[in-house]
């Protein structure tokens, strides 16, 4: 496909709002959180555009509409008429616009298909904006009016009836019976008491069933109190990705509410990103406080267990290299934790030429690898991520989110790449000290 | 009252006015804005919210070095016309006597052929601005009428003040006029566009860098 296919505006809808009122509701949806850092953040813009030289979707194409702060111009353009400190003037002279239908179904597929709230611009504006938050909010605005791409409105309709975009709750003891005979592991659901809840993504119910197999194996060996639980078990959030602040909500409560209910003191999220943006930096806003149960990555996990002594692994001794995932590594402060795990299995980690707070994105977050209209900008952000990889001459190459290894392993089989994204906690699982 | 005694005059208190007021109500109108807190259990030995902050507003004084070779001419060229301005307006003698008659406080001046050799630096660099804004696609894509007005504010006055000194144009009296005329005109349009970012810079990044020390990520 060429690039002006594989960019050409696109966007879908949803409901029956009139123009105007989808206008409205996205403005509304924008500013209805509206705070200090954000406004801060909408002034301070010197329109520099170096915020560019770190959107991989920019490198990868060239293409100048993919300069991140652009994504937002709809909504700078609705602040400033709307909210900033000088809205009035700007309405009475009429010298801001007023955003128009057209605008926003156009920046459809630069806020979905072309962002995936990687934060990487975050490192690079000299005025310190948080661009990929600032997405967020505008993708808020854009859930309200009935404007997001159809794939991930229809994830959004399976969530709100089942609790996952994938799996029924009611299955789950079913799906879990399986998985555990499958792969031969004690698989506990719905206990009454535990001292960890384990969560999921719906991959680990699909696809990667040995990730959760695996999650198992190393909770049972250790020896834990632990139970997946049906009235809380997907923790990958699509409401937090889609911008459907209410179902983030409410998923994100299903979780928390779950813990508290059983007496966990431990939620442990799966390998992916995405989760522990919401779990763990988001989840306390809808309680109001500081949360009763701790929320932890599994990566997190292991590098304690293992850290501690209390889980030990056979070192592998080969070369790897290792992708950071960007809501786990940038915008999570989880950049230690997967090398220690890695250290300990004794992998001779080659990095990235980018890497850490710095690496580049997967390509998929934020949706994106669902959204099937941006499968081919998707693979050119991917080839960059594939030469890196190359690079390293690393004979292994792993990651720890499982958004990123479907994205990387979608990429590694259209360019019939001869390396295979693997997961850390699989890694881990596979290479046991009896 | 010639030209000069009402660039001097209410010109120029008019300008400082605006200005000052302008610059309050902006900072106030944002900072008074409701505050989000982060109620997340923070990072084990994350350092405090103002640490954070503080830690980010410094680190972004330069571009990290993955990102170096692509905002390079963007990051010096920045550098030249910041510094450039800093040393014209505050070193020049006779902008330390303005500000004298302001304020009641002076320092040393810099010698005047060093302060227009640093003039025309500053000019060729705004012009090197000007001239990626509107000839490199992400610039000329970012940029609004806003952009534009803001560059000709802070350029003006380099040019004014380059002519004045050379004599070049016009009788004195009149560039010295115009001069101080393009300087209130620096003041009065200073609150509404992107020159509001000498104060902001301090909060905007200050504000990611609290949110993401919480994290435990330096930014």
């Amino acid at each position: 496909m060429s690039t002006a296919q594989a960019t050409a505006p696109a966007f879908d809808s949803q409901g029956k709002l009139g123009n105007e009122e989808r206008v409205e509701e996205a403005m509304h949806g924008f500013v209805r959180e509206f705070g200090v850092t954000a406004a801060l953040h909408m002034e301070s813009c010197v329109r520099c555009g170096m915020c560019a030289e770190a959107c991989h979707f920019y490198l990868a194409t060239g293409e100048a509409k993919y300069t991140p702060v652009y994504k937002l111009e709809p909504f700078r353009k609705a602040y400033k008429r709307e909210m900033g400190p000088f809205a009035p003037i700007y309405r009475l002279l009429n010298l801001a616009s007023k955003v128009t239908i057209e605008e926003l179904e156009n920046w459809q597929e630069l806020i979905y298909d072309s962002c995936t709230m990687c934060g990487r611009c975050t490192m690079v504006c000299p005025m310190g904006i948080d661009i990929a938050e600032l997405v967020k909010e505008a993708r808020h605005g854009m859930f309200r009016a009935g404007l997001i791409p159809e794939r991930l409105a229809l994830m959004d309709r399976t969530a709100k009836a089942w609790s996952s975009p994938a799996t029924p709750a009611e299955d789950l003891p079913d799906i879990v019976e399986e998985i555990a005979e499958e792969h031969g592991v004690e698989i506990p659901c719905d206990l009454e008491k535990a001292d960890y809840l384990v969560t999921v993504a719906p991959a680990e119910l699909g696809d990667h069933t040995k990730a959760l197999a695996d999650a198992a194996k190393i909770m049972n060996k250790l020896g834990l109190s632990w139970t997946m639980h049906q009235e809380g078990f997907d923790a990958s959030n699509i409401g937090f990705i889609d911008g459907d602040t209410d179902l983030q909500e409410r998923l994100t409560r299903n979780i928390i509410d779950t813990a508290i209910k059983i007496g966990a003191h431990t939620v442990i999220l799966p390998e992916c990103g995405h989760a522990y943006g919401a779990a763990r930096w988001e989840a306390a806003r809808w309680y109001g406080h500081q949360l009763p149960v701790r929320i932890i990555h599994m990566t997190e996990f292991l590098a304690e267990v293992i850290g501690r002594g209390d889980l030990k692994v056979k070192p592998i001794g080969e070369t790897g290299t290792f992708h950071d995932p960007c809501q786990m590594v940038r915008r999570g402060g989880l950049e230690a934790a997967p090398r220690i795990v890695m250290k300990a299995l004794g992998i001779d980690l080659h990095e990235l030429k980018d890497t850490g707070n710095l690496g580049f994105c997967c390509g998929g977050g934020g949706g994106v690898v669902s959204n099937q209209r941006a499968t081919p900008l998707r693979y050119k952000v991917f080839e960059m991520k594939m030469r890196q990889v190359d690079d390293t001459g690393a004979k292994r190459f792993i990651t720890s989110c499982g958004q990123c290894r479907i994205t990387l392993d979608m990429g590694a089989k259209h360019f019939n790449w001869d390396k295979r994204p693997e997961s850390l906690l699989e890694m881990v699982a596979d290479n046991l000290a009896d | 009252m010639d030209l000069l005694d009402f660039a001097r005059g209410p010109a120029i208190e008019f300008s400082l006015a605006v200005f000052v007021l302008g610059t309050i109500w902006r900072l106030a109108a944002v900072l008074l804005l409701p505050r989000r807190g982060d109620l997340s259990k923070a990072r084990e030995g994350a350092p405090s919210r103002v640490s954070g902050a503080m830690g980010t507003v410094f680190r972004r004084m330069w571009p990290n070095k993955a990102f170096i070779h692509r905002t390079i001419f963007t990051t010096l060229n920045s550098y030249v016309f910041h510094l450039g301005l800093a040393i014209v307006v505050f070193g020049f003698v006779p902008h330390i006597q303005f500000i004298h008659g302001l304020f009641g406080v002076s320092w040393p001046g810099l010698p005047t052929n060093f302060i227009y050799g640093v003039g025309v630096i500053t000019l060729v660099s705004l012009f090197a601005a000007l001239a990626r804004r509107l000839f490199h696609p992400v610039g000329r894509l970012l940029s609004g009428v806003s952009d534009y007005i803001s560059w000709f504010m802070t350029a003006a006055p380099v040019l004014t003040g380059l002519l004045a000194t050379s004599h070049l144009g016009a009788r004195y009296e009149t560039l010295l006029a115009i001069h101080i005329l393009s300087v209130a005109a620096f003041f009065i349009w200073f609150p509404f566009g992107k020159l509001m970012h000498a104060f902001l810079f301090v909060f905007s990044r200050g504000a990611t860098g609290a949110r993401f020390s919480h994290r435990g990520v330096n930014v």
